[in-house]
C-alpha cells in the first residue's frame, strides 16, 4: 500500500495548490464454466493509485499501478495540469457520510468450492428443462477497498464485497440460435440463484416455438431486463449534469417540467444497504445520497460531480464514479424505477397483437444522446390474442425514450434487480415502431 | 528494456519447474496519454502508467489464471495459478504444438507520439475543435485523443521468451447540432499503429463532420423496411467483422457440436466472388503483431474462399482440440485477462465492380457510410451507419438520418451480390468480447452491395 499522504505532500512540494489521491485494492475471483462444465479459475489482484492536482487553477491527472512510483506519478500529473481544464471546485472537506453497508465478511470467506458447486447445480437445473442447452456460466467474488484523501482534509475509506452470478445458454437447431440468460449480484453471498433458474426456465418455455412478426406500429412490453438493457442508458444520459450544462441533453432547461407520464418516478440511490452499487461516499469523497430524477413525471434533479456542479452552480449529487485509470465521471449507482399497478399477466392479456422485448441487440448504438434507441430483438416474444405465442426473429424496435416515457400505457407492479444495479418493473408502451423481415 | 521492473532471468526462472502441463507468464508495461474535449472546454487530460503481470497454467485440461501488480510476487502467483488449474482439471490437456521462440520485436515506428509535446497535441486539437464549433448550427463537440505505448513480455514453460512493443494512436471527432428539441450528431473514429502523423491531417474531416451534423437536422428518417443496400468500405468492414468474423472465432465452436455442424469447413456461405481473410501478419494495421499472446507467430488465415468456409481463428487449445493449425489469434487486452480467440485485421478482398456498377440498377435503396457501432449474436447482427443516403433510380439521392442495419448471417452473406475494387481499412474501432474491450483490431472491405437488408431508423 502506498502512503497517500506522502503522495499529497509530494504534489504540494511540486507546486500543486490542491491534491487528491485515490487508491484501489481489489481481489477478484471468477469461476468460469464453459460448455456445461468447469473450465477455469481466475484471481485478479489489482492495486494502484490515481492523483488529481489543481495547480494554478487547472486540473492535472495521472495514475499508476507501478508500486512505489510516487515521484513519477506526481511529475506526470503536474506535467498535464498546465493544459488541463480550469477547476470549478475545491476538493471537499471531510464530510459526514451516511452509514452504508457495503461489505459482508461472509462474501470474503465464501469458498471457491462453494462457488463451483453453486454454478454446477444451476447449470444442471436449467439443463433438466432443456437437455440440449449449452451453458456458459460465471460466479465472481469481488472484495476491495477504496481509499481517498485530499489536501482539504478529507480522508475516507470503505471496503466493498460482491458476489455475482450469470448464466448464458445457447440452443442451436439447424442455423436457428436461441440465447437465454440472467444475472444477479449481491453484497452478501445470497445471490438469487433460484431466480436465475426461474428466469431462464421461463425464457426457454416461451421461446420454444417461433412466431412471425410483421412491420407495424404495435404495443410493446419491455420486461425488467428489456427496460434495463434498452431504455435506461439513453434515459439516464439525459440527466447527466455535464450534458445538461453543455446543452447536449434534451432535458436542458426543463428542470421542474412535467416531461414524463405522471405515474413515472425514477431515482438514483447510493445509500441502499447491501447493494453492490452502494457506497458511503462517491469517488471524489462526496457523501452519498438518494437523488430523485423523476418524481411523478416531473424532472426533479440532474446528476452532478464536483466539476459539473461548479459549472452549473449546483451541488454535487455524489454521482462521481471512476476506475483507477480514468478521471471521475457522472454515473448512476442503483437506479430505481418505481413499480406501478399492472401485473405482467394483465399487460399480456390486454394485447391483441404485440411484442415483448427482453433484450435488444445494439440498443446503445445510434443517436443515444437525443434519447433514440433501436435494435434487433435478441430475445423477445410475440403476443397474439392476449397470449405469448413464441419467440421472434429478425425483428427491430425503434423509438425515443423520452417520447415513449411521456405516455406509458402501463407500469408493472413487480420490480426486479437487473445486473444488481437497476431495479425496474416491466413497462408497456401502446405504440412503437416494429420492423420485421418475414422469413 | 531500460526500466524493466523484473529481469528476463527472474521471469524465466519463475515459469519453470512447476508440476503442470503448461505455464506462461506475461508482463505489460504501458504508458498512455489521453485528451478529451467537450464543447469549448478541454474536459480531461491525463497520463497513466500501468505495470502488471499474469500467470496462466494448464493442468489436465483445466486452466488457472492469476493477475497481479507486484512483480516480486511472481513465483507465488504462478504457483497459485498451477494450484487453480489442478483444481479444475479432469481431462487431458490439448494444445496445438508451436515451436518455442526467443525474439525481441521493437515497434516499427513511423512517427512516435511521445516525441510530440503535450503543448503541440493540444494546439492541433484546439484547432479542430474551433473549426467544428465555428460551423453555424453546431452546439457542441466531443474530441477524444489517446496514445498508448505498450511493452509485452511473454515467457512459457516450453522455452519461449518474447518481448514486443507497440504504440496505438486513436482519435475520435464528433459534432452535435441542435435545433429546438432535435439533436443530431456526426462523428468519425480513426486509429493507427505506431504512427502519429495522421493526427495532423484532419482539417477536412473536422469540417465534414461539423457540416454533416447540421445537415442531419434537415434530413428525414428512412422509411423502415427491406432494401438493397450499398455499404462503403468502412461500414462494410464493420459488417464483415460483426456478421461473419465473430462466428469464425473457434472458441464458440470447438466444444459445441451443433455449432461444428453449422461451421463445417466446406460449407457454402456466399457467392464465388466472396473472399474473407483475417491476419495479424498483414503489416502496419491496428490488428497487426508478430506473435499473439500465447507466443504463436501471426498468420494470414483464409476464412472464406470463393464463397466457401475454409478456415477459422484459433488459440492453441481450440486448434489442438479441432485438429487444425493454430492461427495466432489468442489475444488478451492486458495483463488482467487470459488470452481468448480474437480477430486481428479482418477484411473482404477486392472484387471487380465499380461504384456505378453497384448502384446503377438500384431503383430504391440505401447507401450507408461510416459507422457508429455494431454487435452480433452469431446468427443475427446489427450495425449502425454514421450516415446514409437514399439511392433512387441508380443515383445517390437525399441524405437521411443514420440507419441501423440488421440481418441474419446465413442469408446476408449469400445476399452480397456485388463487390467493389476499392479496399480500405477502418482502424478506429475497438472490439469487445468476454469483458475485454477495446482490443485494437482493424477491418476492411471494398464497397459492397447486399440485397434484402432490414433497415431501421435511428
Amino acid at each position: 500500500m502506498t502512503d497517500l499522504n506522502t503522495v499529497l505532500d509530494a504534489a504540494r512540494k511540486a507546486g500543486a495548490q490542491q491534491a487528491e489521491a485515490y487508491q484501489v485494492a481489489n481481489e477478484e475471483t471468477p469461476v468460469k464454466f464453459e460448455a456445461n462444465r468447469l473450465k477455469e479459475l481466475n484471481s485478479r489482484h489489482t492495486s494502484g493509485v490515481a492523483l488529481r492536482v489543481i495547480a494554478n487553477g487547472r486540473i492535472g491527472f495521472a495514475s499508476s499501478t507501478r508500486p512505489d512510483d510516487v515521484a513519477d506519478l506526481v511529475s506526470a500529473a503536474m506535467e498535464t495540469a498546465p493544459f488541463g481544464p480550469e477547476a470549478h471546485f475545491d476538493f471537499p472537506k471531510q464530510s459526514e457520510a451516511p452509514a452504508v453497508e457495503t461489505f459482508d465478511p461472509a462474501t470474503e470467506s465464501f469458498a471457491v468450492d462453494d462457488m463451483i458447486a453453486a454454478g454446477q447445480s444451476l447449470i444442471d437445473a436449467v439443463r433438466k428443462v432443456e437437455p440440449e442447452l449449452l451453458c456458459d456460466a460465471q460466479l465472481r467474488r469481488l472484495v476491495g477497498e477504496v481509499t481517498l484523501v485530499n489536501s482539504n482534509g478529507a480522508n475516507v475509506s470503505y471496503r466493498g464485497s460482491m458476489l455475482m452470478a450469470w448464466l448464458h445458454g445457447s440452443l442451436i437447431r439447424g442455423t436457428d440460435m436461441l440465447f437465454v440468460g440472467d444475472v444477479d449480484a449481491a453484497v452478501s453471498p445470497a445471490v438469487d440463484m433460484a431466480r436465475i433458474e426461474r428466469t431462464v426456465t421461463w425464457q426457454l418455455e416461451h421461446a420454444r416455438d417461433l412466431a412471425t412478426m410483421r412491420t407495424a406500429e404495435m404495443p410493446v412490453i419491455f420486461t425488467s431486463s428489456g427496460v434495463a438493457y434498452a431504455l435506461v442508458m439513453p434515459l439516464t444520459l439525459a440527466f447527466s449534469g455535464r450534458l445538461v450544462e453543455q446543452g447536449q441533453s434534451p432535458l436542458a432547461g426543463r428542470l421542474g417540467d412535467d416531461v414524463y407520464d405522471a405515474r413515472l418516478s425514477v431515482h438514483d440511490d447510493a445509500t441502499l444497504p447491501m447493494r453492490p452499487a452502494s457506497r458511503p461516499f462517491d469517488d471524489e469523497g462526496v457523501a452519498s445520497r438518494r437523488t430523485a430524477l423523476i418524481e411523478s413525471g416531473t424532472v426533479r434533479s440532474f446528476m452532478y460531480d464536483l466539476q459539473t456542479a461548479g459549472l452549473a452552480k449546483a451541488e454535487s449529487t455524489g454521482s462521481a464514479e471512476r476506475s483507477l485509470t480514468s478521471q471521475p465521471n457522472i454515473s448512476t449507482s442503483s437506479l430505481i424505477i418505481a413499480p406501478g399497478e399492472t401485473t405482467f399477466e394483465e399487460m399480456v392479456a390486454g394485447i391483441k397483437e404485440g411484442l415483448i422485448v427482453e433484450d435488444l441487440m445494439g440498443a446503445g448504438q445510434g443517436n443515444v444522446m437525443s434519447g433514440d434507441f433501436s435494435g434487433n430483438v435478441l430475445l423477445g416474444y410475440k403476443i397474439e390474442g392476449g397470449e405469448i405465442v413464441g419467440r421472434v426473429k429478425d425483428t427491430m424496435v425503434a423509438g425515443n425514450v423520452h417520447e415513449a416515457l411521456a405516455s406509458v400505457s402501463a407500469i408493472g407492479n413487480e420490480a426486479r434487480w437487473i445486473n444488481g444495479a437497476i431495479h425496474t418493473p416491466p413497462l408497456l408502451f401502446g405504440r412503437m415502431a416494429v420492423s420485421a423481415k418475414a422469413s | 528494456m531500460s526500466d524493466q521492473l523484473i529481469s528476463r532471468d527472474e521471469i524465466e526462472k519463475a515459469v519453470r519447474g512447476h508440476n503442470a502441463d503448461y505455464v506462461e507468464i506475461r508482463f505489460d508495461d504501458t504508458a498512455t496519454n489521453r485528451i478529451v474535449y467537450r464543447g469549448q472546454e478541454l474536459e480531461e487530460i491525463g497520463r497513466t502508467r500501468g505495470f502488471g503481470g499474469c500467470a496462466r497454467a494448464l493442468v489436465n485440461g483445466g486452466w488457472g489464471f492469476v493477475s497481479f501488480n507486484r512483480p516480486q510476487d511472481v513465483r507465488a502467483r504462478v504457483e497459485e495459478a498451477v494450484a487453480q488449474a489442478r483444481h479444475v482439471g479432469t481431462e487431458t490437456s490439448v494444445l496445438a504444438p508451436v515451436e518455442p521462440v526467443i525474439d525481441v520485436v521493437p515497434a516499427n515506428v513511423k512517427m512516435d507520439p511521445r516525441t510530440i509535446s503535450l503543448a503541440r497535441k493540444k494546439e492541433i486539437f484546439d484547432g479542430y475543435n474551433a473549426k467544428m464549433l465555428a460551423v453555424d448550427g453546431v452546439t457542441s463537440t466531443n474530441i477524444v485523443y489517446g496514445d498508448a505505448h505498450k511493452r509485452v513480455t511473454f515467457a512459457s514453460s516450453e522455452g519461449s521468451y518474447i518481448e514486443q512493443e507497440r504504440i496505438d494512436v486513436i482519435s475520435r471527432l464528433a459534432a452535435t447540432a441542435r435545433r429546438n428539441g432535435d439533436m443530431q450528431q456526426a462523428s468519425m473514429s480513426l486509429g493507427a499503429l505506431n504512427d502519429f502523423s495522421y493526427i495532423d491531417t484532419l482539417d477536412e474531416a473536422a469540417d465534414m463532420i461539423a457540416n454533416r451534423a447540421v445537415e442531419l437536422l434537415n434530413a428525414p428518417y428512412v422509411e423502415p423496411g427491406v432494401y438493397p443496400v450499398v455499404l462503403d468500405p468502412i461500414l462494410a468492414g464493420v459488417f464483415c467483422h460483426e456478421a461473419f468474423g465473430h462466428l469464425s472465432e473457434s472458441d464458440f465452436v470447438y466444444e459445441n457440436d451443433r455449432m461444428k455442424e453449422i461451421m463445417v469447413l466446406g460449407r457454402k456461405f456466399g457467392g464465388k466472388h466472396l473472399n474473407i481473410v483475417d491476419g495479424a501478419a498483414v503489416p502496419d494495421l491496428r490488428g497487426s503483431f508478430k506473435y499473439d499472446d500465447e507466443g504463436t507467430p501471426a498468420t494470414k488465415t483464409d476464412l472464406i474462399r470463393e464463397g466457401v468456409l475454409v478456415g477459422r481463428l484459433h488459440s492453441r487449445e481450440t486448434a489442438g482440440k479441432m485438429g487444425e493449425p493454430p492461427s495466432g489469434n489468442a489475444r488478451a487486452i492486458d495483463y488482467r485477462f487470459p488470452p481468448i480467440v480474437r480477430m486481428t485485421n479482418t477484411y473482404i478482398e477486392e472484387g471487380e465492380a465499380s461504384f456505378e456498377d453497384l448502384i446503377g440498377d438500384i431503383k430504391l435503396g440505401v447507401y450507408a457510410r461510416n459507422w457508429f457501432g455494431g454487435t452480433t449474436s452469431m446468427e443475427m447482427f446489427t450495425f449502425s451507419a454514421g450516415e446514409a443516403f437514399m439511392i433512387r433510380d441508380g443515383k445517390v439521392a437525399e441524405l437521411v438520418r443514420p440507419v441501423k442495419l440488421t440481418g441474419n448471417l446465413f442469408t446476408t452473406l449469400e445476399n452480397i451480390d456485388g463487390i467493389g475494387r476499392d479496399l480500405d481499412f477502418n482502424q478506429g474501432g475497438g472490439c469487445g468480447k468476454g469483458g475485454q474491450m477495446p482490443l485494437p483490431v482493424s477491418n476492411g472491405s471494398p464497397h459492397i452491395r447486399i440485397q434484402d437488408c432490414v433497415v431501421g431508423e435511428r
